[in-house]
């Protein structure tokens, strides 16, 4: 398996012809795109629409029903498990509650991955929670329980978790989602410059256009009738020149228009 | 519960026009939830009665309504448009019109209503059962390999385990289940001694309670109660907190982090369990055999020193050997259904309380039925 980061403009996702759902309720039928190495990639669509299903399903925690996915080069489908573990350790994933783990402390939590996949001292662990920590602005709180801490402050603190590895595919669910605008926009500013600093690529799911405007490199856009992908592109393009008004509406934030 | 009052109506409803030509309906006053029933039978009563062939529905009245007043408004044209009636809505500038017009569109948009499963029949559902059993009883089965298979990989690399978890469960499950294994099992010696006796005093047999409480208790009810309490205690909880889990996404984030949550999660139960149920049992073997003495002391004028030098005579190693054995299995079962029960969860909150009971009732049963094949076998072996 080869470790280095993949070079700027090669697909780090591949998804071909996926069908996907729960039991006999199909979400995604023949779904298939790609996702370039240093992106910042939004998948957007309506409530209950399947995002965060399809964020499970790039991280091998939900199996399709049939079609390929290869992450990192990894066939995450039908691939070995040894190849999987690989490919986790080189991702980082954000879940939409956080996903923290309640028995431990948010320090804890962020060392977690750090004990697991590296080899260094519970000195060096320390320093590098403590810097992913205040990446997130949350130094005041390595020692509180997360069940001690807000919902906000969950978010960041499973950001700051997910970054811990300085991941080379980063998985963000609604990183946004029950922040003020203050913190929406640092964090906006801290995915960017991860972004460009290390090169690494981010597949998000928000709802905030403002977000997505201003870090957004291409977006999918899903849609629960069509059961996959009804748009795809820069979002500015989208917005001023997308044809499908369920496209165009959300993206210039307007009630759907209706007629009939 | 809304409280009708017949009498008072809010709404007026009157009509011009008959039978084979357009009629024209005026509504007045309010019309609201209270009148959605009353105003449904009158308005299809009147239209069988005016047998028109259009309405015009005037609703310029009307000084409000609210959505179950749009929604009679709805039925009432969807009514008209079954009996082939054409019904158009006038005076409709107003609150209530747009209302209507709102109510209107949410519903004609929303999709149409979800399938129910239809009725099946008897043998349909004891197949269906039937098979749900099987299957349940092979996930067990392969769980249960699992964990088996990841403990004895954990124990080749001791430093993959988590002993902190190890020893926090095995102080939740060991230390603080002492004290109400150790009573329960006082308890249950007193009462067998106390029972007995009232048979063998009749034979002057009374020493003999000595041995038949230590070899009850040893070989039977020790290892069973302390099994039964102790999945009462950590089997459900270890379901609740491997469901919590899985509610909460922690589980998924384990994954991706890269653990494997059944190292992560249910080997230290286990080993938590394989620890401290053979110690609890031992526990309740003794505080069982004290319980027989102070009865035997006390009301059957046995000394202490006749009383355990019976005892003595009446334990055999393997009968001891057997027992601690026989309580290894039931950590086993207790940790193995626990922790599969856990993570076993899919939804929300209330699944992981049915899943912290079925892994107290699921291991009990199973314990039960263990229980029973060691008596089979052990009566076989002579032991
Ligand atoms: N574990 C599950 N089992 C069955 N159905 C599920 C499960 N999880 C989600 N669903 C269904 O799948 C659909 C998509 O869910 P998902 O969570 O992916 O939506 P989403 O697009 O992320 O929505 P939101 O923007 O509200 O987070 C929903 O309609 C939901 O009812
Ligand atoms: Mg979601």
């Amino acid at each position: 398996m080869n470790l280095a980061p993949p070079a700027p403009g090669t697909p780090v996702i591949e998804v071909d012809g996926l069908t996907a759902g729960y039991g006999d309720r199909i979400l995604f039928r023949d779904v298939s795109f790609r996702v370039l190495a240093g992106e910042v990639f939004v998948i957007l669509g309506g409530s209950g629409c399947g995002k965060s299903t399809l964020l499970k399903l790039l991280i091998g925690l939900l199996r399709p029903h049939s079609g390929s996915i290869r992450v990192l080069g990894h066939d995450i489908v039908s691939g070995d498990e040894k190849g999987m573990r690989a490919v986790r350790s080189r991702i980082g994933v954000l879940f939409q509650a956080g996903g923290l783990l309640n028995s431990m402390t948010v320090g804890e939590n962020v060392a977690l991955p750090l004990a697991e996949h590296t080899h260094l001292s519970p000195a060096a662990i320390g320093e590098l929670v403590r810097m992913k920590l205040a990446l997130v602005d949350l130094s005041h709180a390595p020692g509180l329980l997360p069940s001690e801490i807000s919902g906000g402050m969950k978010k960041r603190a499973g950001l700051a978790r997910a970054l811990a590895l300085d991941p080379h595919l980063l998985f963000l669910d609604e990183p946004s989602a029950g922040l003020d605008p203050v913190t929406s926009i640092e964090l906006d500013l801290l995915i960017r410059s991860l972004n460009e600093g290390t090169g690494s690529t981010m597949v998000l799911v928000t709802h905030e256009l403002d977000s997505i405007f201003r870090i957004a490199h291409r977006v999918i856009f899903l849609d629960r009738e069509a059961r996959g992908i009804i748009a795809e592109g820069d979002p500015r393009e989208l917005r001023d020149r997308s044809a499908d008004p369920r496209v165009s509406d959300f993206l210039n934030r307007r009630a759907p228009s209706r007629n009939g | 519960m809304f409280r009708h009052h017949p009498q008072e109506k809010e709404y007026g409803i009157s009509s011009e026009g008959s039978a084979g030509e357009g009629a024209v309906v005026r509504l007045s006053g309010r019309l609201t939830l209270r009148s959605l029933e009353p105003f449904g039978h009158e308005s299809s009563a009147l239209l069988d009665a005016l047998g028109p062939s259009s309405v015009t529905l005037d609703l310029s009245g009307m000084s409000s309504i609210d959505s179950a007043g749009a929604l009679a408004l709805l039925r009432l044209k969807a009514m008209a448009g079954e009996r082939g009636i054409p019904l158009a809505i006038s005076g409709d500038g107003g609150q209530a019109g747009r209302l209507l017009a709102l109510v209107g569109e949410r519903t004609g948009r929303a999709s149409e209503p979800p399938q129910l499963a239809e009725a099946s029949g008897f043998f349909e559902e004891l197949g269906e059962k039937t098979v749900s059993l099987l299957r349940e009883v092979g996930d067990e089965l392969t769980f249960q390999g699992e964990l088996l298979k990841a403990t004895a990989r954990s124990c080749l690399a001791p430093r993959a385990v988590r002993w902190a978890d190890v020893l926090f469960y095995m102080r939740r499950a060991g230390v603080d289940g002492f004290p109400i294994v150790s009573l329960i099992s006082f308890l249950l010696g007193l009462i067998i001694t106390f029972m007995s006796s009232l048979q063998l005093r009749q034979f002057g047999a009374n020493l003999y309670v000595a041995d038949l409480v230590a070899i009850s208790i040893v070989r039977e009810l020790g290892p069973i109660m302390t099994a039964i309490l102790v999945a009462g205690r950590s089997g459900s909880a270890f379901a609740a907190e491997i469901g919590t889990m899985q509610v909460n996404e922690e589980v998924d984030a384990l994954v991706t982090m890269g653990f494997d949550p059944m190292t992560f999660l249910s080997v230290p139960k286990l080993l938590a369990m394989l620890a401290v149920t053979p110690i609890l049992t031992v526990f309740a073997d003794l505080h069982g055999i004290l319980g027989g003495l102070v009865v035997g002391v006390a009301g059957l004028d046995l000394t202490a020193r006749a009383y355990l030098a019976e005892t003595h005579a009446a334990l055999t190693a393997p009968a001891i050997l057997a027992s601690l054995v026989k309580a290894e299995v039931f950590a086993v079962l207790i940790a193995t259904v626990g922790c599969q029960r856990g993570f076993r969860v899919r939804g929300g909150a209330d699944a992981v309380g049915a899943a912290a009971t079925s892994a107290v009732v699921t291991s009990i049963f199973l314990i039960i039925i263990a229980d029973s094949a060691f008596a089979l076998v052990q009566q076989y072996l002579g032991i």
